[in-house]
C-alpha cells in the first residue's frame, strides 16, 4: 500500500515544494501564480466560511444528475443501435455530425433555452457524457461472442435472461472504459454550463476569483474541480475492480 | 445377461424407472423420436452460395446413440445447430416425436463457457435458465463437478483451466438439467486418452440409465464404436450421407472390445466410407 503510492506521494511533495520555491524567488506576482501556501490558506478560508462546499454541492449535483442522464440514454440507446443495423444506419450520421459541433459552441445556446439555472448545466453534461459511453456500448454489445448466443438458445433462454446473463457482463468491460471517459468529461460538461452563465458552482467561484483578481480562489476551484474528476474516475475503477475480475491479470 | 450388467451400471437409475436396454436386438419398433428429411443448407456467399449439407435424411428412434462421422467441413455441425433450433435449413424438415423441440443439451465445438463465471456458475447456467432455486442449481452442480472430475475447481475461472478441463466442464453443463436429447460435438476432442475413455463410460452410463437421445458429432472411429447404436457417415462438403451403420456390438462396451473381429470388421468399414 505504502509502496503503491510513495511515488506518487513524492512527485507531489517535490511540486508543491518547487512551486513554493518558484513563486518565491521568481518575482512572479502573486495574483499572476499564487503560492501553494496562499492557496491553502485561501481553500481553508472558503472551506470555513461555507463557500467551497455550497458551491462544490451544487457542481457536484449538476455533474452526478448529468452523468445519470447521459449514461442513461447512452445505454438503451446504444443498445438498440447495437441491435439494430438499419436503426444504426439511419441514426449514425446524426450522431456523428452531432459530435461534430462542440458542446462548449451550443452551451450558451442551451442556456438561454434552459434558463440559466441548474438544469442547463445537467443537460450540457449529458451531453458531453452521452457519445462516449454510447460508442462503448454499442461496440461492447456488438462484441459479445455470437456462441454464448447459441449457447442461450439452445437453453430455450428468454430475450431477458441473455440479456441479463449474456450482454451484460459480456459488454461490461467496454461499457465501463466508456464510462471512465464519460465520468470525466461530465466535470468538464458542468464546468462549461457554469462558464457561460451561472449563479453558483464552482465554475462561478472561479469566474468570480478571476473578475476579482482572488487568483488563490481560481486555483482552489480548479483544485477542486481536479479532486471531482478523480474521484469519479477512482469511482469507475472500483466498479472495474468489482466486476471485471475475470479479466484481471 | 447383457441387460443384468447394464442395469447394474446404471448406479443412477431411478428405482424401477428405464427399462433395462436390449441393445444387441434393435427392434426400435416404435415411433422416431425425431425425423429429417431432405436437409440442406446453403450459406450465402460471393459465388452463389456455400453448400453445406444436402438431402439429409434420417430417422432417430428414441433412446438411440447416433454418432455422425465425417471429414471436416463436411456440415457436421451445421446439422447439430440446425436440430438444437439455432439455425434453420435452407430447405429440408425435421420434426420431433412430440412436435415441440425436446429440452436439449448442448456441447459445443469450443468449450463455450461464459469467461466471468466460475465453473460451478457456468455448470449450473441452465438451471438458472429455468429458474430453479439456487441451492437446488448449486447441490445439482457439485454432483455434475463430481461426475466429471473437477472437484477442486469448483470456483475456479475457465481462464484458469486446461482446454480438456473447459470441456468437461461444458458436458457437465449440458447434462446437469437432464435434457431428454443430447447434441454433442466432438465433446472428448481436447481429451487425453485416458479421460476420454472415462468420459466414454461415463457417458454411456448416463445415457443408459436416464431415457436420453444422443447425437454425437466425432473424429475418432473408435469413439463412435465404443459408444453409438448407429453411427452416420458423411460425405465431403455438400454433406450427404454416405453410410448408416447399425453398431451391432453387446453393451456394455470394455476397453477390449476393439481387439474382437467384429469391432475391426465394422472399423474397416467406417474407414473405407470415410476414406
Ligand atoms: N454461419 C456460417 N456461415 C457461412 N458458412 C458457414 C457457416 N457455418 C458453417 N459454414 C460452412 O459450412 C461448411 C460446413 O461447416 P461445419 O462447421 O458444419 O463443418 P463440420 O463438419 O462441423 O467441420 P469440422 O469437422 O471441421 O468441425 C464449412 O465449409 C463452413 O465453412
Ligand atoms: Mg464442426
Amino acid at each position: 500500500m505504502i509502496k503503491r503510492f510513495l511515488p506518487i506521494l513524492l512527485s507531489t511533495l517535490a511540486f508543491l515544494l518547487g512551486w513554493q520555491l518558484l513563486t518565491r524567488y521568481s518575482g512572479i506576482p502573486n495574483f499572476i501564480l499564487p503560492s501553494p501556501l496562499s492557496v491553502w490558506t485561501r481553500f481553508i478560508k472558503a472551506v470555513q466560511d461555507g463557500s467551497l462546499p455550497y458551491h462544490t454541492w451544487i457542481t457536484l449535483t449538476e455533474i452526478v444528475l448529468g452523468l445519470l442522464t447521459g449514461v442513461l440514454f447512452a445505454t438503451i440507446i446504444g443498445y438498440i443501435l447495437a441491435k439494430s443495423r438499419t436503426l444504426e444506419k439511419v441514426l449514425s450520421p446524426y450522431l456523428v455530425a452531432s459530435q461534430a459541433i462542440p458542446v462548449v459552441a451550443i452551451a450558451p445556446l442551451l442556456v438561454i433555452w434552459l434558463k440559466d439555472g441548474i438544469l442547463s448545466k445537467v443537460v450540457i453534461c449529458a451531453l458531453i457524457v452521452f457519445f462516449p459511453v454510447l460508442v462503448n456500448t454499442i461496440v461492447g454489445v456488438r462484441a459479445v461472442p455470437t456462441a454464448l448466443y447459441d449457447l442461450m438458445n439452445s437453453l430455450h433462454a428468454t430475450r431477458a435472461q441473455i440479456l441479463w446473463k449474456v450482454e451484460v457482463p459480456a459488454s461490461l468491460p467496454v461499457f465501463l472504459g466508456g464510462l471512465r471517459i464519460g465520468a470525466t468529461l461530465s466535470v468538464i460538461g458542468a464546468i462549461v454550463g457554469e462558464l457561460v452563465d451561472a449563479e453558483e458552482g464552482l465554475g462561478f467561484l472561479l469566474q468570480l476569483g478571476d473578475f476579482q483578481y482572488d487568483t488563490p480562489m481560481v486555483f482552489v476551484a480548479v483544485f477542486t474541480l481536479i479532486a471531482l474528476a478523480l474521484i469519479l474516475y477512482g469511482i469507475v475503477r472500483l466498479l472495474e475492480n468489482r466486476f471485471l475480475k475475470w479479466q484481471n491479470k | 445377461m447383457g441387460e443384468a450388467i447394464s442395469c447394474q451400471l446404471a448406479g443412477i437409475a431411478s428405482p424401477g424407472g428405464a427399462p433395462p436396454r436390449n441393445d444387441t436386438n434393435k427392434t426400435m419398433s416404435h415411433t422416431p423420436i425425431l425425423t429429417i428429411r431432405n436437409l440442406s443448407t446453403v450459406f450465402p456467399d460471393e459465388n452463389g452460395g456455400l453448400r453445406a449439407l444436402r438431402d439429409v435424411t434420417f430417422d432417430v428412434h428414441p433412446r438411440e446413440f447416433i454418432c455422425v462421422l465425417g471429414p471436416s467441413g463436411s456440415g457436421k455441425t451445421t446439422l447439430l445447430r440446425i436440430l438444437a433450433g439455432l439455425i434453420k435449413p435452407t430447405s429440408g424438415s425435421f420434426k420431433f416425436g412430440h412436435g415441440e423441440q425436446p429440452s436439449t443439451g448442448m456441447v459445443f465445438q469450443q468449450a463455450n463457457l461464459m469467461p466471468w463465471r466460475t465453473v460451478i456458475e457456468n455448470i449450473k447456467l441452465p438451471l438458472e435458465v429455468k429458474n430453479i432455486n439456487d441451492a437446488v442449481a448449486r447441490a445439482k452442480a457439485r454432483e455434475m463437478i463430481e461426475l466429471v472430475g473437477l472437484q477442486g475447481f469448483e470456483d475456479s475461472l475457465p481462464r484458469d483451466l486446461s482446454g480438456g478441463m473447459a470441456q468437461r466442464v461444458a458436458i457437465a453443463r449440458a447434462l446437469i438439467h437432464d435434457p431428454d436429447l443430447l447434441l454433442l460435438d466432438e465433446p472428448f476432442g481436447s481429451l487425453d486418452a485416458l479421460t476420454r475413455e472415462r468420459m466414454w463410460t461415463e457417458l454411456s452410463r448416463i445415457w443408459q440409465a436416464r431415457q436420453k437421445t444422443v447425437i454425437m458429432v466425432t473424429h475418432s472411429i473408435n469413439e463412435s464404436l465404443f459408444l453409438a447404436d448407429r453411427v452416420l457417415v458423411l460425405t465431403q462438403r455438400p454433406g450427404k450421407i454416405k453410410m448408416d451403420v447399425e453398431v451391432d456390438l453387446p453393451r456394455p462396451r470394455k476397453d477390449d472390445i476393439r481387439y474382437t473381429p467384429h469391432f475391426g470388421k465394422l472399423a474397416r468399414k467406417l474407414r473405407e466410407a470415410i476414406e
